[in-house]
């Protein structure tokens, strides 16, 4: 290293200028990060104390690890994880059949205003809040007037409480999820397939291959590294089971199966003021979703060539 | 199968496509339509409701249009000083934030596209990054940490978290990869530093990147109802989504009986919230459109190039 600065002297001034120019221009986000993501990870040592705002951090008392066996402990803690984990996991599977079905079908049409309007309006929902979108739904849920039981009601069903029945609850939130990210997700895979050589498809049709052969000889191949990486990727979120929807649509009648993780720790943390035993639930799940994390990226970038920086 | 193709092959260059193609194609239209449609209607439903008389709701007689049209819901939500204020709030909290998350990511994103050799350091600050991308210190910390700095009930709270958008500023890393660098080359030669480059070349390039994580911000800012039920002390001080949550949603999502939600639907607020959820929406439905265009390019090119 030190060689190689000698040997480049000549030129060193205006790089060092360059380089201090891109240091400076770091600055600005790293103070921010400090103060606003770095800081705030050293008040996880409340996981380990009887944490009370009076004491604070430096004068609240120790506990080892009193608040994860408290914790582990509970008795709805393997409910909230169990909820947790089947909502996460159907939503990213679902989050990955649906969008690839979706592309797969609008990449055959072959009129362009027509793609590009299904794909406006179906990407439209994302950008919509879980607020707005919670009042929607609670509006066509309803089981007193909303639309879905009216429709319903058409066929002779009886009114289903889809917000307020245990079992309908979780697949609610399923299905309504899926429903808001469907079409922006199928925004990459819609790209991925407009990149594959429209050559293959000439030439395949040259030799006689019938539309079923293109599509598994061509087109499934063709997406199938993005595939696998949305795939991968989407493992870290498996704790996630989506706070913003679950919170701004469950209520106590169905804390028994819509009662995740997140919700959980805002219960404990802010209502409830158990602020220590809150963190250990976050220390917990932050552990879990760090190390998924590490092992899909470097599963992303042996398998799919994936960086991210 | 084969036999048909082959015969097609011999019949020249035109493709000739089977009726099971045809039936294929009129099914697949018809699916992606509904599937359109099935997007739209709820939205549509409660763009109907608000038009609606208020019996007209609460007797589940509104589809997708309204029933006894007026706009009495609006004339309420117009004289709604609260709902306003809340919306104020919003608009202040968007004009402060997203310049400066627009300036931190651009400013950001420009040095860590370089390579190793062109940014010494690089490694580190990719690690510096990535660290609060996984780990963060969880609600209370956080929440404890922004007391001591005297964050709770200013709007600062709601602006200086979210400064530094990480995967936008990967978004735009990736997409100013992928320029050219002779531009930039050209440029140093005829004597440009850095920060002219960044401004005078990069920038007028990566338009559609920008735009895209432009609308990122926009939409996140607007959307984000957490940090103000959180951070805000006061209702007074709530952003929009914040007032919607708590005025629109809450007397469902924690006493909820049965009972209730008949009663519910015999009050007349049904409609009114109809038209406060419409009116919130309108923004998005404006600013939508205008990125649309480089958004999908901007997506596509920083996300999926790594």
């Amino acid at each position: 290293m030190k060689k190689q600065k000698k040997s480049r002297k000549a030129v060193s001034f205006p790089a060092i200028k360059t380089q201090m120019a891109y240091h400076a221009l770091m600055l600005p986000s790293c103070i921010l990060l400090i103060l606003f993501s770095y800081i705030p990870m050293f008040g996880i040592v409340m996981a380990f104390q009887n944490f009370t705002p009076a004491k604070g951090i430096f004068g609240s008392e120790w506990v080892g690890m009193n608040n994860f066996i408290r914790l582990f402990t509970m008795d709805n803690i393997q409910q909230v994880l169990f909820n947790t984990l089947y909502i996460a996991i159907s939503k990213i599977v679902l989050d990955i059949v649906v969008p690839v079905t979706f592309a797969l079908m609008l990449n055959e049409v072959k009129n362009r205003f027509f793609v590009r309007s299904v794909q406006t309006i179906t990407y439209l929902p994302y950008f919509l809040s879980w607020v707005i979108m919670a009042g929607v739904f609670v509006e066509i849920l309803s089981p007193s007037g909303g639309l879905v039981n009216n429709i319903l009601g058409f066929f002779g069903i009886d009114p289903i409480f889809f917000l307020g029945d245990k079992k309908w609850f979780p697949n609610v939130m399923i299905i309504t999820d899926t429903w808001k990210n469907f079409g922006f997700s199928a925004i990459v895979y819609l790209a991925a397939l407009t990149s594959v050589d429209q050559s293959l498809y000439e030439a395949a049709r040259v030799d006689g291959a019938n539309y079923m052969q293109q599509m598994f000889h061509i087109t499934l191949p063709g997406i199938k590294g993005i595939v696998i990486l949305m795939t991968v990727l989407s493992i870290g979120g498996i704790l996630d089971a989506g706070f913003d929807q679950i919170f701004n649509m469950y209520n106590p009648i169905v804390y028994e199966t819509g009662d995740v993780l997140d919700t959980f720790v805002y219960r404990l943390g802010i209502k409830d003021m158990a602020f220590s035993l809150s963190t250990a639930v976050s220390l917990v799940k932050s552990i879990v979703s760090l190390i998924l994390i590490v092992i899909s990226y470097k599963l992303a970038e042996k398998f799919a060539g994936y960086k991210i920086f | 199968m084969l036999k048909k193709n082959k015969k097609h092959m011999e019949t020249g260059t035109k493709v000739h496509v089977s009726w099971q193609r045809k039936l294929f194609n009129v099914f697949n239209i018809v699916f992606l339509t509904a599937i359109s449609a099935l997007c739209l209607l709820p939205l549509i439903h409660v763009l109907a409701l608000s038009f609606s008389s208020p019996f007209a709701a609460s007797s589940g007689q509104v589809g997708l249009f309204p029933v006894d049209f007026t706009l009495e819901a609006y004339k309420y939500v117009v004289r709604n000083a609260d709902f306003w204020r809340a919306f104020g709030v919003t608009l202040l909290r968007l004009a402060i934030a997203v310049p400066l998350t627009l300036i931190i990511i651009f400013i950001t994103a420009y040095p860590l596209s370089k390579n190793e050799q062109k940014f010494k350091g690089r490694k580190f600050y990719t690690v510096f990054f990535m660290i609060p991308m996984l780990f963060g210190g969880g609600l209370v910390p956080e929440y404890m940490t922004y007391m001591k700095y005297g964050l709770i009930g200013n709007i600062w709270a709601l602006i200086l978290p979210g400064l530094v958008p990480i995967s936008s500023v990967i978004l735009l890393m990736n997409f100013m990869r992928d320029l050219p660098a002779e531009l930039e080359e050209a440029a140093s030669i005829d004597g440009a530093g850095p920060v002219k480059r960044l401004f005078y070349v990069i920038l007028p390039l990566t338009v559609p990147a920008i735009a895209t994580v432009a609308l990122f911000a926009i939409v996140g800012h607007w959307n984000s109802w957490f940090d103000g039920i959180l951070y805000m002390n006061h209702p007074d001080q709530y952003p929009l989504q914040s007032y919607l949550q708590t005025s629109i949603l809450t007397y469902d999502s924690r006493t909820l009986t049965q009972k209730d939600v008949a009663l519910m639907q015999t009050v007349s607020d049904q409609t009114s919230r109809a038209a406060q959820i419409f009116v919130a929406t309108v923004p998005v439905l404006i600013v939508y459109p205008f990125f649309q265009k480089h958004f999908t390019k901007g997506l596509v090119m920083g996300s999926v190039k790594g």
